[in-house]
C-alpha cells in the first residue's frame, strides 16, 4: 500500500499501480489520448502530464507508478501549462472541420479541446495533409485527422495478434499505414474504430449516416457465435445505425468481433419479409395476420401428428425454441430439431455445449488441447482469451483439426488430418495416456501422439481440453466427442465444448430435439425424427423457424428438395426468398435480432436476456407471439403467455431443478474415403442475418470462403489446377466452382463452405463426392 | 599536458596505433588481465571510478561509477535473484550530434582501449555480452573496430574463459542506419533489437529493463575508453588531471571557423581561450562572434562570455550552457545567426522520431516559423512565439531530443535577438 496525495486529498492506494489507474478509479479527471486500459502504455501523446512534487518535469500519469508519499497536482499551473501545450500541438496540424467529420460529437480530441484548447490558433503555416488509403470494407480512413496515439497499432500487436497497421516514417511524416497487406483483415478489426480517439478510423458501413447526438442506445446480446458478447445498439428513428461493444469484464471486455459488429446490416436487407403472406392457388398474396395464422392453423390441423416436423435455427431464442417444441409436442409430434449442421446422430443423448469454466479461466491455462476448433474465426473473443494464455502464461497449445486454420499465436503441436484419421489420432493419444484399456487393443501410437500425451500429463498444471464447433459437421462426431472427453478425463483436464451458434446451448436446454425435451428430460412416446431424417424424406407438413434449408442445412440441395415435396410448409422467417416462395405455403414475418426480446445461453452457461431495441420492420412480430397464437388456434394447452419472461421462467425453473442423465457413448474407427468431403459454414454466411450483411461479404475472410478447396497434392492427383472450374457431384446434388489450392487441408480432402448460394446445389451426401474438371 | 587518456598514443607518435601490438606496447590489456587474475571485487572498481569523477561523455555527464553501481545487487536476496540473469554492456558510438567527431577517432585510432573498457565494464556489472552500436556512416571506424575485435578474439582476449580466468565476454558491433535518434540510449536498444528506433519511456530504466528486457548499462565510447587508463593509474590520478567533480582529460571536437578544426584531448578546466588557441584561433583573422560549447543542442554563448569560461561541466554550466559531448562550434562575425538557427532547427525536425506530440509537432512548427523569417515573411510576434513553442516542448517529451531542439532556439533568440528582429523588419540578414 502507498499513501499518496492528489490535489490535496489523501488516498490509500496499491503501490506500483500507475497514477492514471488510481485517478480513474477515483473519478479524478486526467485528459489522455494514447492511454487505453486494455493496451500497453505508450506514454507518447503527453496529454496526461501532471505535476509531481520534487520531479524535475511534469510526469505522464499513464506511465508513472505511484510511490508512498507521492504528491500529485493535476491542475496546478505546471500541470495545466503542460496539458495546454500538448493540446495546442495536437491541434496545429489537425483539421478543425468537425462539422464534416464523422467523429464529430463523439471525438475525444474535440472533448478535450473544449477544456484545454485555445479558441484561436497561433499556427499560420500550412497544415499537414496525409493521403487516405482504402483499407477494406469495414473501416474508413481520414489519416489527416490522425493524432498518432498508436492505439490502433498496439491493438493489432496485442489483441488482434496481427500487425496490420503500423506507424511508418518518422517525425511529422509519421503516419499510420498498412505494411504487410493493403487491407486490414483481422476478424476483430472493427475495434480500432472504437479505439481511435478522433475521426481517422471510422465505421465504413455507417459513415455519415447519423450524428451521435441523434442516436439513442439500447443493450443487446451478440447473435452469432456462442461466446455471447454484450453489445450496444445505436439507434435513430427506430433504425439500428450501428453496433458497438458494451463493456463486460467476464466476457468480451471492451471488444467485439466484426461479425457481431456489422451483421446488423442484415436487418435492412432488400428481402426482409414485412407482412404475412399465403399461397392460394399457386399465387402469393399479402394478407393480414389473422388470415395468415388461420390459414396456417387450418393447414396444420389436417396433418397426422407423425407427419408434422419442426425445424429451427440455433440463432432463435430459448423462448422461441421452447415454444416451437412445445407446440409440436402438444400436437403429438416429437419431430423437432435444430442441429442443421450435423450428420452424425448416433449419440442417444445430447448435452448442451459448455466451456465448464469462465473465459478468464482459459486465459490462465498451461496446456490446451484444441480439437476441431477454429476459435480464431468462429469465436474470436474466446480465442483472444486463449491467446492471452499463450502470451502471458506461456501456455502450450496442441491443435488437432481437419483444417489448419491460420492462428495468431504459436502452437506446439499442430496436426491436420482427414476426418477418418481424426478418430485414430485421438484414440492413439488416449491409448498413450492409458495403455491398459482393452478398447485400444488394436490402436497404434505414433511418436507424435505420445509426445502430445506427455504434454497433457503434467502435474499441477491447468490442462484444458476443448472440443470445437467443427466437429459438428463431421460424420465421426460421436467418436470424436467420446475420445476427446476421455482424453480430458485421463488428464484431469477441464473439458469444454464451444458450440457454434449464439444459442447452441439454449436450443438443447429448451428441448428442441427429437429424443429429449426441456432440460434434457426424456420424452413421452416414440423418439421423433432428427433434422437429417426430416430433411431427407418429406413429411406432410413442416413448421420452420428462421430456417433457410439450402443455406442453413448441411444437406443443402437435398433439404430444399425435401421441403419442396412437402404439401404444407409454414415458414416463420425474417426474410422472403424465391426458394421460400417455392416450398412454403404461409410466410410469417418474424422480428429479428434487435427487434425481439428473448434469451440466449452462451457457452459460459450465462442465460443472457435481452429486450427489443427497436420495433420490428413492417408488421413483423416476435416469433414467440406467432407461436403462441398458432398454438391457441390449434387448441394446444398451456399457451397463455403474455410476456416472454413468463416463458423463460418456465424453462429456467426446470433447467435449474432437474439433472440430465447422459448415456455413455462409444467410438469406432472409420474407414478411409477416396475423397473426403468437408464443409464449414462460411465465416460471414453462417446464418440468415450475417449472410445479408453486405460490408462483411466484401472482406478478405469472406472472399477466402469461395470455391472448392484442395491441397496441391490432391489437385495433382486429380489433374486439376488452381482457378479451373470444377464439378463436384454427389448423390442428390452438384455444383460448379473454381478450384482453390489450399495448403491448410490434409490430403484427399475437399472443402466447400456452406451458407453461400454458390454451394447450395450440393447435398452433402457424406458417402461420396466426385471432383472432376467442369 | 594533453593526450593522457583516449589519445595516449599521440604522445608516442605511434604508427598504426589501432593495432593490438601498438596498444599492448603502451600497456594495453594489462588492467583487465590484472582484474581477472586477481578477481578484484566490482565494488572496488566502482569505488575507483567514483573517485575519478569520470562523468558520461555522451552528453548528460552522469557519474559513470554511480551508473555501474545500479547493476550490482543491493543485497543477498537480490544477488540470489540475479544469478544467471543475462546482462549487457552497450557502447554508444552513434555520435550523431552535429559538431562531435571524437568517438570516430577513438574507433579509428584506439579501438582496443574501447574493447578493454567494455571488458572491464562487463566484468564489473556482470555482463558476458557487449554490443557496440556504431553510427551508420562510420564505415572506416566500423572496419577498424571489427578488425580489433577479431584480433582480440585471436589473442584469447574475447570469448569464453578468457585467459583461463573463467570470465566470458563476447563483443558484437551493430551498424546503425543514419538516425540521430538512435543515439538516445533506449532508441539505440530498440534499434539493436531490430525495431524502429524510438526512445522508450523511463521508468523502467535500462539497468532493470534494457536490451531484450535484460539489465543493461549504456555508456559512450569515450567514457568506456577512458576506463583502462583510470584503472591503470588510479582514480585519484584521473581526478587530478582535471578538477573536483570534473575529473580527467576530455576530448573536445573543435569545428567551425577556426584554422585547425580537430579533436583535442585536454584537461578539464582548461580555459576556452587556450583551446581556441590550440585550434589556431578564429580563421582568416576574423573576430569571434559566438560559441556552441557542447554540440548543436547546447545553448549558444556570446563571444565575451565564452572567452571567460573554462572547459569543464561546472564552468560551462555557470556560463549558461552545457559541456554536452564536448563539441565546440566556433562562429566568426560573418555568421548569420538566423540562418544558423534555421539550419539547426531543421536538423532536429528531421530527426524527431515522431512518437511524442510536443517534439513531433513542435519541431515542425519551429522550423516552419524560422523558414518564414528567413524568407522575409517574419512577423513581430514570431519571436515570442518561437520562445513559447520551445518552452512548450522543453521537459514535456519522452526523450531529450525535444529539449535538444528547444534549447538552441531559446538561446539564439535570447543572445542575438537584434539579428532576428532585423530579419523580420528588413526581410534580410543583418550580417552581409
Ligand atoms: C537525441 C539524443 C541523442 C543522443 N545521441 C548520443 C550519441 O550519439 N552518442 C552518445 O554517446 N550519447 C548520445 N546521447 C546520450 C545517450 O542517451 C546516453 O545518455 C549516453 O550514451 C550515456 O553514456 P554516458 O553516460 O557514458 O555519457 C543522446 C541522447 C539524446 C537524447
Ligand atoms: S522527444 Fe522526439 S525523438 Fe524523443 S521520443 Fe519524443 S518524438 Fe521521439
Ligand atoms: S495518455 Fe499518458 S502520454 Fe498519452
Amino acid at each position: 500500500m502507498a499513501r499518496i496525495e492528489i490535489d490535496g486529498k489523501t488516498y490509500e492506494v496499491e503501490a506500483g499501480k500507475t497514477l492514471i489507474e488510481i485517478t480513474d478509479a477515483h473519478g479524478i479527471e486526467i485528459p489522455r489520448f494514447c492511454y487505453h486500459k486494455k493496451l500497453s502504455v505508450a506514454a507518447s501523446c503527453r496529454m496526461c502530464l501532471v505535476d509531481v512534487a520534487n520531479a524535475p518535469k511534469p510526469l505522464p500519469a499513464c506511465a508513472t507508478p505511484v510511490w508512498d508519499g507521492m504528491k500529485i497536482q493535476t491542475r496546478s499551473p505546471r500541470a495545466i501549462n503542460a496539458q495546454k501545450a500538448v493540446m495546442e500541438f495536437l491541434l496545429i496540424n489537425h483539421p478543425l472541420d468537425c462539422p464534416i467529420c464523422d467523429q464529430g460529437g463523439e471525438c475525444e480530441l474535440q472533448d478535450v479541446a473544449v477544456a484545454y484548447g485555445k479558441d484561436r490558433t497561433r499556427f499560420i503555416e500550412e497544415k499537414r495533409i496525409v493521403i487516405d488509403k482504402n483499407i477494406g470494407a469495414l473501416i474508413s480512413t481520414a489519416f489527416t485527422r490522425c493524432i498518432h496515439c498508436t492505439r490502433c497499432v498496439r491493438f493489432g500487436e496485442e489483441i488482434a495478434g496481427v500487425k496490420e497497421l503500423g506507424a511508418t516514417q518518422r517525425g511529422d511524416h509519421m503516419r499510420i499505414d498498412t505494411y504487410m497487406t493493403d487491407t486490414v483483415n483481422s476478424e476483430l478489426s472493427g475495434n480500432v474504430i472504437d479505439l481511435c480517439p478522433v475521426g481517422a478510423l471510422t465505421a465504413k458501413p455507417s459513415r455519415f449516416a447519423a450524428r451521435p447526438w441523434e442516436l439513442h442506445t439500447a443493450h443487446g446480446i451478440a447473435p452469432h457465435d456462442a461466446f455471447g458478447s454484450h453489445l450496444e445498439f445505436h439507434i435513430r428513428r427506430n433504425q439500428v445505425m450501428r453496433v458497438v461493444p458494451r463493456e463486460n469484464v467476464a466476457l468480451n471486455e471492451v471488444w467485439l468481433s466484426d461479425r457481431d459488429r456489422f451483421s446488423y446490416q442484415g436487418l435492412y436487407a432488400q428481402d426482409r419479409l414485412t407482412a404475412p403472406m399465403i399461397k392460394k392457388d399457386g399465387q402469393w398474396q399479402t394478407v393480414d395476420w389473422e388470415s395468415a395464422l388461420l390459414f396456417a392453423a387450418e393447414g396444420l390441423k389436417k396433418i397426422p401428428a407423425k407427419q408434422l416436423g419442426g425445424l429451427a435455427s440455433a440463432t432463435a431464442t430459448v423462448e422461441e425454441l421452447y415454444l416451437l417444441q412445445k407446440l409440436l409436442r402438444g400436437l403429438g409430434s416429437n419431430n423437432i430439431d435444430h442441429r442443421l449442421q450435423q450428420v452424425d446422430f448416433s449419440e442417444k443423448t445430447t448435452k448442451a455445449p459448455f466451456l465448464n469454466q469462465r473465459p478468464a479461466d482459459l486465459a490462465q491455462a498451461d496446456v490446451v488441447l484444441l480439437v476441431c476448433a477454429n476459435l480464431r474465426k468462429q469465436q474470436p473473443l474466446l480465442n483472444h482469451r486463449l491467446r492471452q494464455a499463450v502470451l502471458h502464461n506461456h501456455a502450450e497449445v496442441i491443435r488437432i483439426n481437419v483444417y489448419d486454420y491460420p492462428q495468431n499465436f504459436p502452437v506446439s503441436h499442430n496436426l491436420t488430418v482427414a476426418p477418418h484419421q481424426l478418430v485414430a489420432t485421438l484414440a492413439g493419444i488416449a491409448k498413450a495416456l492409458d495403455e491398459a484399456q482393452p478398447a485400444f487393443k488394436n490402436i497404434e501410437i505414433s511418436e507424435q501422439q505420445r509426445a502430445i500425451a506427455a504434454c497433457l500429463q503434467k502435474n499441477n498444471k491447468k490442462i484444458k481440453v476443448l472440443l470445437g464447433e467443427a466437429a459438428d459437421n463431421l460424420p465421426q462426431l460421436a467418436s470424436i466427442r467420446t475420445l476427446t472427453a476421455l482424453i480430458a478425463k485421463l488428464t484431469f483436464a477441464t473439458f469444454s465444448e464451444t458450440g457454434r451458434y449464439a444459442n447452441s446451448a439454449g436450443a438443447i436446454l429448451a428441448g428442441a430435439l427429437p429424443q429429449q425435451t426441456l432440460a434434457g428430460q426424456a420424452i413421452s412416446g416414440e423418439t421423433g425424427l432428427n433434422a437429417q431424417q426430416m430433411l431427407s424424406q418429406s413429411l406432410q407438413a413442416y413448421v420452420l423457424l428462421g430456417f433457410e434449408p439450402e443455406l442453413d442445412s448441411i444437406m443443402g440441395a437435398t433439404a430444399l428438395q425435401t421441403l419442396q415435396n412437402a404439401p404444407f410448409v409454414v415458414a416463420i422467417n425474417g426474410f422472403c426468398t424465391e426458394a421460400m416462395q417455392g416450398y412454403a405455403n404461409v410466410l410469417l414475418p418474424m422480428a429479428l435480432f434487435a427487434e425481439t426480446s428473448g434469451t440466449y445461453v452462451n457457452n459460459s452457461g450465462d442465460w443472457q436476456r435481452f429486450t427489443a431495441a427497436v420495433a420490428p420492420v413492417g408488421s413483423a412480430r416476435p416469433a414467440w407471439k406467432i407461436l403462441r397464437v398458432l398454438a391457441n388456434l390449434l387448441d394446444v394447452h398451456d399457451f397463455a403467455y403474455t410476456a416472454s419472461d413468463e416463458i423463460l421462467n418456465e424453462v429456467k425453473m426446470l433447467c435449474e431443478t432437474s439433472a440430465q442423465t447422459v448415456e455413455d457413448s462409444t467410438w469406432v474407427l472409420s474407414a478411409p474415403q477416396a475423397l473426403c468431403y468437408l464443409t464449414e459454414p462460411a465465416i460471414y454466411a453462417g446464418d440468415a442475418l450475417v449472410r445479408r450483411a453486405t460490408a462483411l461479404q466484401a472482406t478478405a475472410d469472406a472472399q477466402a470462403c469461395h470455391g472448392a478447396h484442395v491441397n496441391q497434392r490432391t489437385a495433382d492427383k486429380l489433374r486439376l489446377s488452381a482457378g479451373q472450374q470444377v464439378k463436384l457431384s454427389q448423390n442428390g446434388g452438384s455444383a460448379i466452382l473454381p478450384l482453390v489450392i489450399d495448403a491448410a487441408l490434409a490430403d484427399d480432402c475437399v472443402l466447400v463452405y456452406t451458407g453461400l448460394a454458390e454451394s447450395a446445389g450440393l447435398a452433402h451426401d457424406v458417402g461420396t463426392i466426385d471432383l472432376t474438371a467442369a | 599536458m594533453a593526450n593522457q587518456v583516449c589519445f595516449k598514443f599521440k604522445q608516442h607518435n605511434q604508427a598504426e596505433s589501432w593495432t593490438l601490438a601498438a596498444y599492448q606496447a603502451l600497456g594495453g590489456y594489462k588492467v583487465i588481465k590484472k582484474i581477472l587474475n586477481e578477481k578484484i571485487a566490482p565494488e572496488t572498481l566502482i569505488a575507483e571510478l567514483k573517485t575519478s569523477a569520470l562523468r558520461g561523455r555522451g552528453g548528460a555527464g552522469f557519474s559513470t561509477g554511480l551508473k555501474w553501481s545500479f547493476m550490482l545487487p543491493r543485497d543477498e536476496a537480490a544477488r540470489e535473484r540475479m544469478k544467471g540473469v543475462q546482462k549487457y554492456i552497450v557502447c554508444n558510438s552513434d555520435e550523431g550530434e552535429p559538431g562531435t567527431c571524437k568517438d570516430r577517432d577513438i574507433l579509428r585510432y584506439n579501438p582496443h582501449a574501447l574493447i578493454e573498457g567494455m571488458m572491464i565494464a562487463g566484468y564489473t556489472i556482470g555482463a558476458s555480452k557487449g554490443y557496440n552500436y556504431i553510427r551508420g556512416e562510420f564505415w572506416q571506424p566500423y572496419q577498424r573496430f571489427e578488425t580489433a575485435i577479431a584480433e582480440a578474439y585471436k589473442a584469447g582476449l574475447l570469448g569464453e574463459n578468457i585467459l583461463n580466468t573463467g570470465f566470458d565476454f563476447d563483443l558484437y558491433t551493430h551498424l546503425g542506419a543514419g538516425a540521430y535518434i538512435c543515439g538516445e540510449e533506449t532508441a539505440l536498444l530498440e534499434s539493436i533489437e531490430g525495431k524502429k528506433g524510438q526512445p522508450r519511456f523511463k521508468p523502467p530504466f535500462p539497468a532493470s529493463y534494457g536490451l531484450y528486457g535484460q539489465p543493461t548499462t549504456i555508456n559512450n565510447t569515450e567514457t568506456l575508453s577512458s576506463v583502462p587508463s583510470i584503472l591503470a593509474n588510479s582514480g585519484e590520478w584521473f581526478l587530478n588531471l582535471g578538477k573536483p567533480n570534473n575529473g580527467g582529460e576530455k576530448l573536445f571536437s573543435v569545428s567551425g571557423h577556426v584554422e585547425r578544426p580537430a579533436n583535442y584531448e585536454i584537461p578539464m578546466g582548461t580555459p576556452f581561450a587556450d583551446l581556441l588557441n590550440m585550434a589556431g584561433g578564429v580563421w582568416q583573422g576574423r573576430k569571434l562572434k559566438a560559441v556552441i560549447p557542447g554540440g548543436s543542442s547546447t545553448p549558444v554563448l556570446k563571444a565575451e562570455i565564452a572567452m571567460k569560461m573554462n572547459m569543464d561541466y561546472d564552468s560551462i554550466a555557470a556560463a549558461g550552457s552545457m559541456l554536452g559531448a564536448g563539441s565546440v562550434i566556433i562562429m566568426d562575425d560573418s555568421t548569420d545567426m538566423v540562418k544558423t538557427l534555421a539550419r539547426l532547427a531543421h536538423f532536429y525536425y528531421d530527426e524527431s522520431c515522431g512518437q511524442c506530440t510536443p517534439c513531433r509537432e513542435g519541431t515542425g512548427w519551429l522550423t516552419r516559423i524560422l523558414h518564414r523569417i528567413l524568407h522575409g515573411e517574419g512577423r513581430p510576434e514570431d519571436l515570442e512565439l518561437l520562445d513559447n513553442v520551445s518552452n512548450q516542448i522543453m521537459g514535456n517529451t519522452i526523450c531529450a531530443l525535444g529539449d535538444a531542439a528547444a534549447m538552441p532556439v531559446i538561446s539564439f533568440i535570447k543572445n542575438f535577438r537584434e539579428e532576428f528582429q532585423y530579419y523580420i523588419e528588413h526581410g534580410r540578414s543583418m550580417v552581409g
